[in-house]
């Protein structure tokens, strides 16, 4: 399978944000964007998604499921956590299990989602399942918010600043999450300032044009 | 925002600036002879007296105010359907004539209510829908007014302009059986197939001049949107001249 | 990854978590009741402790206090969703967003619809209605208070972004929300006083919220789309 973006340009607010950007990662690979700030990762990333319509260029997947949008192979995990407070963690999991998963899904892509539990165990937090989800830690939040990438399958994974609020610790769990799913035949693409120790990982750096 | 956004525009702006003062030429006319009209030729009512001279500017006001929602259903359309940039200028353009227009109904018609039937208001059917229309016609621009980005302002006023034209026949039709069930009895009939040719002329003349006024006053609204929108790319450029462009570097 | 998924699994999980979210703390589903309760109590020192007068008038007004505490329990209907960034994962998990809008709205209706409805048999009293008036105030609010939830998820759709879109959305809303309250008020009327049948202005309503359940979510939906830009 192979995600390719082809010439993608975006606008924000009725200004370019970033124009001429091609991108081309194949099943297995991770791809680092990095740039300064403003500088349009969190908007490709969002272009990517499918959520923001490309100004010009387009988004496909090759050997992909020809009736779903290249969107709908995506993981996405922004700057929010689509988390309740009010919901307890099992409660937040298990509704996402059942909003985004298909019942054929580990024969489609190949990658087998995991169990609710075994996900929260894998990100450290299987000790609070049953609590509310307002009690946790901005980490553990974080850590729940990665556990919905697990229960259901997608071949493509698109982190906004995957690290953000995680200590070393946790960064170095979530690098190993990331490695399982390249090494199982998924694609990580990561808007980040810290490298990733992933193989084999690319690097794409926006740049400001002046 | 780029250029292809204003190739068009630009057309519009040549060609709506040459055309401009002849339509303004040919509504000075038609308000001038449908004035003349109004007042030397229409007959007072035997009842009414010369107050009957209102329906002229009443009359017309309410049918704009009608048209010009079609207008801006139109312009939806093109918005949310064929994505013309000129399509979301027209409507925004349109919106406050629209709300001048069933403003001047409004008075108009309690102006006119005020001899008829003794007191400024009364919830008619006509006039309580004409209200409603109002309503909507202020909450459209309001929603306008408080998005900021002008293009996904244009597309939600559109949405909700598109629900309104399906809504406003069950409004009316409501309104009218609401009346009916608490007043049986209408007040007034103009639509009454014997209108009398020296009543019907200066009408026709009347709508006629305030239709020319409503696309004059529509255009220059909107060569002003037009150039209000090109000021705005002018400055948000001059704020960041900053774009990426970005090439992935081959993988190690 | 949308086609060959049995609908219920997903709609059923959609249903139970915003029933949950309307339940639990920091939901509205009471609230709406409290607000009812406060707008009908209001009303006899507006128009004065008249019995007859408050009988007279009590069928509108248990439906304008269930028409506003309605609109104005809406305006979180989407944008709770948008806040934390739930809604960019439904818009793009190729859920139908028709389907989706529907089913929060019913979902919705369910937390805080519905509890206006029971509750207002009970505010009938305050408001000396018969039995049989009370009965069709109910029954009419069962029925048309669905419609109002469903045209206001529109509103909610297009003030989704904003700040401070609960005033406005009423404002946009309101305008589609006459007939429903002409139809429903005018059939529970019709109940008390007989010169029209019952049976014609609830037809009505009937037909005003099977509109509604088509134009609402396929109106809110596009809106949605266009915000997530």
């Amino acid at each position: 399978m192979r995600l390719i973006a082809e010439n993608l340009a975006c606008d924000r607010g009725g200004r370019r944000v970033f124009a001429g950007v091609r991108l081309s990662l194949e099943s297995g690979a991770a791809l680092v964007v990095t740039g300064p700030n403003g500088v349009g990762k969190s908007s490709l990333l969002r272009v990517l998604a499918g959520l923001v319509q490309p100004a010009e260029g387009h988004v496909a997947i090759e050997g992909g499921d020809d009736e779903a949008t290249p969107g709908e192979h995506c993981h996405y995990s922004g700057h929010l956590d689509a988390l309740k407070p009010a919901l307890s963690v099992a409660e937040n999991l298990l509704f996402w299990r059942a909003f985004l998963s298909a019942p054929d899904e580990p024969a489609c892509f190949g990658l087998a989602p995991c169990d609710p539990e075994a996900a929260l165990e894998r990100v450290g937090i299987g000790h609070v399942a049953d609590l509310p989800a307002a009690y946790l830690s901005a980490g553990q939040r974080r850590r729940l918010a990665l556990a919905r990438l697990l229960v259901t399958a997608r071949p493509v994974w698109l982190l906004d600043e995957p690290t953000a609020a995680l200590d070393a610790a946790s960064e170095e769990a979530l690098t190993e999450l990331m490695r399982a799913h390249v090494n199982a035949g998924g694609m990580v693409i990561a808007a980040t300032h810290q490298p990733l120790d992933l193989d084999p990982v690319s690097t794409l750096r926006l740049e400001a044009a002046t | 925002m780029a250029i292809a956004d204003l190739a068009n525009p630009t057309r519009f702006m040549a060609l709506s600036g040459r055309l401009l003062p002849w339509l303004g030429i040919a509504c000075a006319l038609a308000f001038a002879a449908g004035l003349y009209m109004t007042f030397f030729v229409a007959p007072d009512d035997y009842q009414q007296g010369a107050t009957v001279k209102i329906m002229f500017l009443h009359v017309p006001a309410a049918w704009l105010a009608m048209m010009c929602y079609s207008v801006m259903a139109v312009s939806a359309l093109g918005t949310l359907i064929w994505k013309h940039p000129l399509a979301d200028v027209s409507a925004r353009a349109a919106a406050p004539i629209g709300a001048a227009f069933t403003f001047l109904s409004l008075i108009t018609g309690s102006l006119w209510g005020k001899p008829m039937w003794g007191t400024y208001w009364v919830w008619d059917a006509r006039l309580t829908s004409v209200l409603v229309l109002f309503i909507m016609y202020l909450g459209l621009i309001a929603l306008w007014r408080t998005v900021e980005d002008p293009i996904r302002a244009g597309k939600a006023t559109a949405v909700l302009t598109l629900v309104g034209a399906i809504n406003l026949p069950i409004i009316k039709f409501s309104v009218d059986w609401w009346n009916t069930l608490h007043q049986p009895a209408s007040v007034v009939r103009l639509d009454g197939p014997a209108i009398h040719p020296t009543i019907l002329w200066p009408l026709l003349v009347m709508a006629l001049a305030f239709t020319l006024l409503f696309f004059t006053l529509h255009m220059m609204a909107m060569r002003n949107e037009v150039l209000r929108r090109r000021l705005r790319t002018l400055q948000l450029g001059a704020a960041s001249a900053r774009t990426a462009t970005a090439r992935p570097q081959a993988a190690e | 990854m949308s086609g060959p998924t049995p609908a219920g699994t997903w709609v059923g999980a959609l249903f139970a978590r915003e029933l949950r979210l309307s339940v639990r703390v920091g939901g509205g589903a009471l609230i709406g009741v409290l607000f009812f309760l406060a707008v009908i109590t209001v009303i006899p020192f507006g128009v004065g402790p008249d019995l007859n007068l408050l009988a007279r008038i009590g069928p509108a007004v248990l439906w304008i206090g269930a028409l506003l505490a309605t609109l104005l329990g809406l305006d979180r209907l989407f944008q709770a969703d948008r806040d934390d960034g739930s809604l960019d994962l439904m818009l793009m998990a190729g859920r139908p967003l028709e389907l989706v809008v529907l089913v929060k709205c019913l979902a919705h209706w369910a937390g805080t619809g519905l509890p206006l409805v029971i509750a207002a048999p009970v505010l009938a009293i305050f408001l000396n209605l018969e039995p049989l008036a009370t009965g069709a105030v109910t029954l009419t609010l069962a029925v048309g208070t669905p419609a109002l939830t469903l045209i206001g998820a529109i509103g909610a759709a297009l003030t989704v972004s904003l700040r401070r879109g609960g005033l406005l959305l009423a404002v946009l809303v309101i305008p589609f929300s006459i007939p429903v309250l002409i139809f429903g008020v005018s059939a529970a009327d019709a109940a008390i006083t007989d010169p029209t049948p019952f049976l014609t202005p609830f037809l009505f309503l009937c037909a005003l919220t099977l509109v509604a359940s088509v134009v609402g979510p396929f109106a809110a939906a596009m809106a949605l789309r266009f915000s997530s830009d």
